[in-house]
């Protein structure tokens, strides 16, 4: 009896084990991806699947194109870039059959080397590295194999190298639309701002924020908290909290998990909060004005057709409003019409190039966060 | 002097905020120490109470059902826990160290199931956990402001004070209680005495389970309204700290994981205002728990069969 308890268990912590160390999905190809990739084989011509730092983009019609996206540590269901750009691949992959796309996530720091290289001993047309944090390692990989195409998301330290595309987003350009939202229906002319951390890619967000709102609201009190943290529920839900108590009835938030507990004090209190990267509605309907959001999905399918159709091009690829990179979230219900009015003009008139949102500290006097 | 009062309910607020989860399982901890099995596992029994009480809230909309899930859920860690060690004499270190692996593993494993992501869907107001004196005390003065932070809070975080007592009265005033702290202290003995060690440790190990459940379930049905892999990161672990630092009583458990929590809101207080370096104020609930136990707190004494897998005699 107690052998066979023993033994039950034991296959239970065994599961147990395996579905924590599920690291690496099937990819999402369709169906047909081994029958292609047999034929693609048999074809005369060579098989790409087999050259490690071959560029397929010159192989026959029926080759796939491979696709290899490494998370950072944030892991793939991130409700953030990580988690965005994979829907985007999966969604090219669903309309477009050529596309072959998988992904690895990285549990720690020490993960994206071994992930990127195993994307390139596959034979990975494109690696994509997602935020960041995986700067040195897609610098270390890209200089080793300079046959192989790289994007990474949100650095432009690898911009100098020929096979690196930089896919940067301009932050403080949907942080600014917002702003303007919460400087138009603030009543208190008290608003609140939580971020994540402090750093230079960060700080964009909180002074596109600051303009935006002191543009329509000049006299606008902005308070300002600075996390130090992307995943401090209660921390958001305090910070946010003090903001109401000192009369704030909007507040953005820019600050990844932490941003949960500030989007729930505001359901509470009944103000508006408004939410970051993607569509943050559905976290509370009736409080969410809006979210600044992010298109990394674009950015990751844009990288992937590029590659498809042979012109991948090196160097910082900057994703705005001018090119729907950046905007508004699309739930747009709870914003009054004028106001709605008023962010379509500035919005056009950021396209049309009259109008430059400040990206530096020393232009934005009232951020205050260091 | 508005400030003052002001900032004060904020602290008082982020204490319990905080606090609320970390009490409940630290109690549960307490429970297992007592009897003498070390669990570890808190944090993956907390996450296996948060995820199973937003998803049982949300499919049954009653925010009661869900906590009360939340607690039986971990409670079924807790017994698998107690099959290990208890029942089957494992080592009771490595197999909380599996709860803390499969609690996460499976929780995510299933949300992706259900709902194709790791993520559960938000809960609407109605199936989150009731705040029951909400704009009882806001009067629209600062004294009001004041009265509504502090006490406008969860049901959840006022049961908890009531979990403590009621837990308080079974460890020192009951016949179980002391039955259970003779376990922990010498099992040979109660057996020699005949009372059922195997069986009292396993009720223990269900019950820190069924505790640190009803913690995890409080902070995705109260602070947050969402299940996500980062909802329960360490509080597990720092609600075992609290229990080591008020030496193995759930009272002192009480005071160490407001202890924490006032540092916390400390932090976030200060953070916003104060022309403070940020990364410094980070800082101060790690060394605040440093000094305190460096300087305040006595040597802990842990249950002298702590640890060890107790076999009967046959």
């Amino acid at each position: 009896m107690k052998k066979i308890l023993a033994l039950t268990l034991s296959l239970c912590l065994i599961l147990g084990l395996a579905a924590c160390g599920g690291k690496t999905e099937p990819t999402t190809a369709a169906p047909e991806t081994t029958k292609a990739q047999d034929q693609t084989t048999a074809a005369p011509t060579e098989a790409p699947t087999e050259a490690p730092t071959e560029a397929p983009t010159t192989a026959a019609p029926a080759a796939k194109v491979k696709i290899g996206m490494v998370t950072d540590v944030g892991g793939v269901n991130d409700q953030s870039f990580n988690q965005t750009s994979w829907e985007g691949l999966q969604a090219l992959a669903a309309e477009d059959s050529s596309f072959e796309v998988k992904y690895l996530e990285s549990k720690t720091d020490a993960d994206y080397q071994t992930n990127i290289n195993t994307f390139i001993d596959d034979g990975y047309d494109l690696i994509i590295c997602v935020g960041y944090m995986l700067a040195d390692a897609t610098k270390e990989a890209a200089e080793a194999n300079p046959n192989q195409k790289f994007a990474i998301i949100d650095d432009s330290t690898c911009a100098d190298l020929p096979n690196v595309a930089c896919l940067m987003f301009a932050q403080e350009q949907a942080s600014y639309l917002v702003g303007l939202v919460a400087g138009s229906v603030t009543q208190s002319k008290t608003v609140g701002y939580v971020q994540g951390m402090v750093s230079d890619t960060m700080n964009l967000f909180g002074i596109g924020y600051i303009t935006g709102v002191l543009e329509v609201c000049p006299d606008a009190q902005v308070l300002q908290y600075n996390a130090n943290n992307f995943g401090d529920i209660p921390g958001g839900n305090t910070a946010a909290k003090d903001m109401i108590t000192k009369g704030a009835d909007v507040i953005y938030h820019a600050a990844g998990g932490t941003g949960m507990g500030v989007i729930n004090a505001c359901d509470e209190a009944g103000i508006w909060a408004i939410g970051v990267d993607t569509d943050q509605s559905p976290l509370a309907p009736e409080h969410v004005i809006t979210s600044a959001m992010k298109r990394v999905d674009v950015a990751s399918q844009d990288i992937s057709k590029a590659v498809k159709a042979g012109n991948f091009t090196a160097g910082v690829h900057l994703y705005d409003l001018s090119n729907g990179g950046v905007d508004l979230a699309p739930t747009r219900t709870h914003i009054p019409a004028d106001v709605l009015k008023l962010v379509e003009e500035k919005k056009a008139a950021i396209i049309a190039g009259q109008f430059t949102v400040p990206t530096s500290v020393d232009d934005c006097p009232a951020f205050t966060l260091k | 002097m508005t400030d003052v009062i002001n900032s004060l309910g904020i602290l008082l607020f982020a204490t319990l905020a905080y606090g609320t989860p970390l009490i409940y399982a630290s109690l549960g901890s307490c429970f297992s120490e007592i009897s003498g099995v070390v669990n570890i596992g808190i944090e993956g029994m907390m996450t296996a109470g948060a995820f199973t009480g937003t998803v049982t809230a949300y499919f049954t909309g009653s925010p009661w059902i869900g906590f009360l899930c939340g607690g039986l859920a971990g409670m079924l860690f807790g017994a698998l826990h107690a099959l290990a060690t208890v029942r089957l004499g494992a080592d009771q270190t490595i197999a909380g160290t599996a709860i803390n692996m499969l609690g996460p593993g499976l929780v995510i494993m299933i949300a992706r199931v259900l709902f194709n992501s790791t993520d559960t869907i938000p809960l609407t107001p109605e199936q989150r956990m009731p705040r029951l004196l909400t704009g009882v005390f806001d009067t629209g003065t600062t004294f009001g402001r004041f009265m509504d932070n502090v006490f406008s809070t969860y049901a959840s975080t006022y049961l908890v004070f009531l979990a403590v007592i009621i837990v308080w009265f079974v460890f020192y005033k009951t016949r179980f209680g002391l039955r259970m702290r003779a376990c922990g202290e010498h099992p040979e003995a109660c057996e020699t005495l005949g009372i059922n060690v195997l069986k009292t440790r396993f009720l223990c190990v269900c019950m820190s389970g069924f505790l640190a459940g009803l913690g995890g379930a409080c902070v995705t049905m109260a602070i947050s309204n969402q299940f996500r892999p980062i909802s329960i990161v360490g509080q597990g672990f720092i609600a075992i700290a609290a229990v080591i630092f008020g030496k193995f009583r759930p009272h002192g458990a009480l005071v160490g994981c407001l202890l924490f929590g006032f540092c916390s809101g400390l932090k976030t207080v200060l953070g916003g205002s104060s022309g403070i370096d940020t990364q410094l104020i980070s800082m101060i609930p790690y060394v605040v728990t440093v000094l305190v136990l460096i300087l305040f707190v006595g040597k802990s004494r842990v249950p002298s069969a702590s640890g060890k897998p107790f076999i009967k005699a046959r």
